[in-house]
């Protein structure tokens, strides 16, 4: 049963990782404007030289 | 009088309203006027007409709005604006009030098609912000604003900027905390459970593996999530006060030196799991608690609503000066739609000028040369000369902020329900603790020892931290859907303690506009044109009322003219005999109305009829009679006291009724409220009653639109929102109960561990559910409670 501790190790180092990325998208802004995104997505690219009526 | 309608209603292709005149007409699209024309012209130049096609008439009216931008050009104030700067390129964050559908995030994110300097704009919705950067060798921050100004979307900009200050990230990194408490907790409970489960003989080596990592995971818990309760608790403690914070941090120290010397010395499992989750919970209660509102700033003060500079005149050349600069001697000049900001002279022009700001009487006032204008008022009409007499804190208005109920802490005195009793709670549980330790103390040193620290760990007042919290937070998020914004949720409970409401009338419990004159009967365009005339004489507000009401007319040549306060004009007017007034002077009787003021006209002996005067009460003014029987009800006006006898109704007594208010009076006013002991809650809306206000316990701003200017305040009503008062303190009261009746739940589950605790005997399993059960507990009955007395009280 000794796999106990080489499974709880792996476990951790992998629940560490996604801790880390959830800090580093924190700080580097990616949560600050949870909104405009969800809109955004909705607006259509169109070609420049056309334009839309 | 009416108006027959000629023009087919159409409505403009670029805000939705009444088109009046079919003169402004491109590629089949009918425009309201010019600005709105202007904007769909610059708009289709640049190929961006599918903004017109995510949202129908997305645009705001744009009729009168005239500004001037060159005070952008200012190196002074520039800096002050931007966020960065270097050899080329330039970064700002401007606040556009404008931003409210998508066609705004998407015509706003496509400035770099109508000018290539811009390299990049993006739009962040909830905060109505706009980031741009731009390289500043091809187009400079005036060019920008223009821009933004031509296609409808003025940026606000006022050097107190306070809303982007508000929206700064705070340092507490509370989410980083709850992230780094759940990540903990989950882990520990994990690793909790085969120790719950029992461990056979053969697998008793894993238990001191689990026991040992478990202690690991929680010195993040306690040393970096845990923190702040420790630094409020030793803060508090030094300046010998006990809030719930001591408690917490006791038990948060206690469950953490009992799990190591658990663990260490006597192989047990420890209380790690309910350490996690204790942590975990609170900060997720201390999430909750913290409602932002982004396009909502409490704070702003006349700087705010002051223009960033204004025009001085020196040599007979304007330039822009910052407000700041502005000294006594200056000539400045101010144009249309512009707003005075220092007590000044008039000099040259005619003044005509509009207080609603101030006072939220929209009626345009006029000065004559030499007259002193107060700070405040927004000229309309031509441009004016004026020379400053006093520089802008000094001004009149602006002085108010001088006054010490401005520069006290923001934090009213009272205490919340939940301060009052942590204190008893606190003692009550070092009582008990100290209780068991000694009883055990001479039998048994160990077991005193555990039953001291077990009731410190199952009296922690998790449940009671986290019930105002979550209360709180749900009785704002149904304010908010009721269109009334809180500061923050102390606001609810000084509510419900509130005994006095003060309130202003003009702009709060009437609309600002003065539309209410109706005719009863018919006039001729002759008639009303004497009536006119005679009534242009006047400047009482009845008399101004119906002028505006009137229109514009040709006046005719006056022989004799008297009026009567109180009562009317009696005139003569090219050979016409005039009674218009009140039924006294008219019938020489007092003709009853109903319910209304009443201007009879009689021309030549001949009875035409009467005007009657709506007051524009706000919707659902009606509903605010009953409150004069559970609270004291005062008035507080700047205006005269015509409307007195309509408003005696919902005051009660004619004592309680106060006009001619100046503001620093209000303030006054309140405050001798305040040292009878009464609790006073003020509703105003102009920079008039920004002092009443500050001073009073809870200052309610009535607004008609929440991103115009709103004096500081606890919290800000919108106009539609008026009629729900009665049903908003009422609901305060309600969630005060909530907040009572979760203690004594709380109260009950700690009774439930104490009585294990006192014994020495709590297992970390009974620890370890109780905890969660409580606080699941307290968060489901808080939040049911609340959402089912809104929807008694109809709120929801």
């Amino acid at each position: 049963m000794s796999i106990i501790y080489f499974l709880i190790g792996c476990s951790m180092m992998l629940a560490l990782i996604f801790l880390g990325a959830f800090f580093w998208a924190q700080r580097s802004g990616q949560n600050d404007d949870l909104y405009t995104p969800s809109m955004r997505i909705l607006l259509d690219d169109e070609p420049d030289d056309e334009p839309k009526k | 009088m009416k108006q027959t309608a000629t023009t087919e209603k159409t409505t403009c292709y670029h805000c939705g309203d009444d088109c009046l005149t079919p003169t402004y007409f491109v590629e089949e699209k009918q425009f309201c006027c010019q600005g709105c024309k202007s904007v769909y012209e610059v708009l289709s130049a640049s190929k961006l007409c599918s903004y017109y096609s995510y949202n129908d008439h997305p645009g705001a009216n744009r009729a009168n709005i005239n500004h001037r931008f060159d005070y952008l050009n200012e190196p002074d104030i520039v800096s002050e604006l931007i966020d960065y700067k270097d050899d080329n390129i330039t970064i700002i964050t401007l606040y556009i009030p404008q931003i409210h559908c998508s066609s705004c995030l998407w015509l706003l994110e496509q400035l770099n098609k109508m000018n290539p300097a811009i390299h990049y704009s993006r739009v962040d919705f909830l905060k109505k912000q706009l980031i741009v950067r731009f390289n500043h060798h091809q187009m400079n921050l005036q060019q920008l604003v223009e821009l933004l100004n031509n296609i409808g979307y003025e940026p606000a900009i006022s050097l107190q900027d306070i809303i982007k200050k508000q929206n700064a990230p705070e340092k507490d990194n509370l989410v980083q905390k709850i992230a780094v408490a759940g990540f903990c907790f989950g882990n520990v409970m994990l690793l909790s459970f085969p120790e719950y489960f029992g461990l056979s003989v053969y697998e008793q080596t894993f238990k001191h593996f689990f026991g040992w990592i478990n202690i690991l995971f929680s010195l993040p818990v306690v040393l970096y999530c845990g923190r702040g309760y420790f630094i409020s608790a030793w803060q508090n403690l030094r300046i010998k006060k006990l809030n719930i914070d001591f408690p917490l941090a006791l038990g948060i120290g206690v469950l953490f030196i009992r799990s190591i010397v658990d663990v260490a010395l006597i192989n047990d499992a420890g209380f790690t799991d309910t350490l996690c989750g204790l942590v975990f919970f609170l900060l997720i209660g201390k999430y909750v608690q913290k409602k932002t509102y982004y396009h909502i700033s409490f704070e702003r003060d006349y700087r705010s609503f002051f223009p960033v500079a204004v025009n001085v005149l020196t040599e007979d050349r304007e330039k822009p000066v910052p407000l700041a600069q502005l000294q006594t001697g200056h000539r400045i000049i101010i144009r249309h739609n512009e707003i005075i900001p220092a007590d000044a002279i008039l000099l040259k022009g005619q003044a005509m000028i509009d207080f609603s700001f101030v006072t939220g009487e929209s009626i345009v006032v006029n000065k004559t040369l030499g007259e002193i204008i107060y700070a405040g008022g927004r000229q309309t009409g031509e441009a004016i000369e004026l020379e400053v007499v006093k520089s802008v804190s000094q001004s009149y208005l602006t002085q108010l902020w001088n006054n010490e109920a401005f520069t006290r802490k923001t934090d009213k005195s009272a205490q919340t329900f939940n301060e009052k009793i942590s204190k008893y709670f606190t003692v009550a549980l070092l009582i008990i603790a100290f209780g068991a330790l000694l009883f055990w103390l001479p039998f048994d040193f160990r077991r005193g020892l555990a039953a001291f620290t077990a009731v410190l760990i199952v009296a922690c007042p998790c449940a009671l931290a986290l019930s105002t919290p979550f209360t709180m937070a749900a009785a704002l998020s149904i304010f908010d859907r009721n269109l009334f914004y809180l500061k923050n949720t102390r606001v609810v409970e000084h509510m419900a303690g509130i005994d006095t409401i003060v309130m202003d009338k003009t702009g709060t419990i009437t609309n600002g506009d003065a539309n209410g004159v109706e005719l009863n009967g018919e006039l001729t365009v002759r008639q009303q044109q004497l009536i006119y005339s005679a009534c242009v004489n006047s400047i009482h507000p009845l008399s101004r009322m119906i002028c505006e009401h009137l229109g514009e007319m040709q006046r005719m040549a006056v022989t004799s003219y008297s009026e009567f306060a109180g009562k009317g004009i009696v005139a003569t007017i090219n050979g016409h005999h005039l009674k218009i007034g009140s039924g006294n002077l008219v019938f020489g009787y007092f003709a009853a109305t109903s319910g209304l003021t009443a201007i009879h006209i009689l021309i030549d002996g001949r009875y035409l009829g009467y005007f009657s005067i709506k007051h524009n009460y706000r919707e659902g003014m009606e509903n605010l009679a009953g409150l004069n029987s559970i609270y004291d009800m005062y008035l507080l006006s700047g205006d005269q006291d015509h409307e007195r006898k309509d408003l005696l109704p919902f005051f009660g007594s004619p004592a309680n009724l106060h006009f001619n208010q100046s503001p620093q009076g209000k303030l006054d006013f309140i405050r001798s409220l305040q040292e009878k002991g009464k609790k006073v809650m003020m509703i105003g809306d102009g920079l008039n009653d920004s002092g009443a206000l500050k001073q009073s316990d809870l200052g309610i701003a009535v607004t008609d639109n929440v991103n115009n200017f709103s004096p500081g305040s606890d919290a800000i009503m919108d106009g539609r929102a008026f009629k729900k008062l009665p049903s908003f303190l009422r609901f305060s009261k309600d969630t005060v109960n909530v907040i009572h009746f979760s203690f004594l739940i709380s109260l009950t589950y700690n009774l439930v561990g104490l009585s294990y605790a006192v014994t020495g005997k709590l297992s970390p399993l009974i620890a370890a559910i109780l905890m969660p059960l409580s606080t699941v507990t307290i968060i489901s009955f808080t939040t049911l409670a609340t959402h089912f007395l809104a929807k008694k009280r109809n709120l929801l």
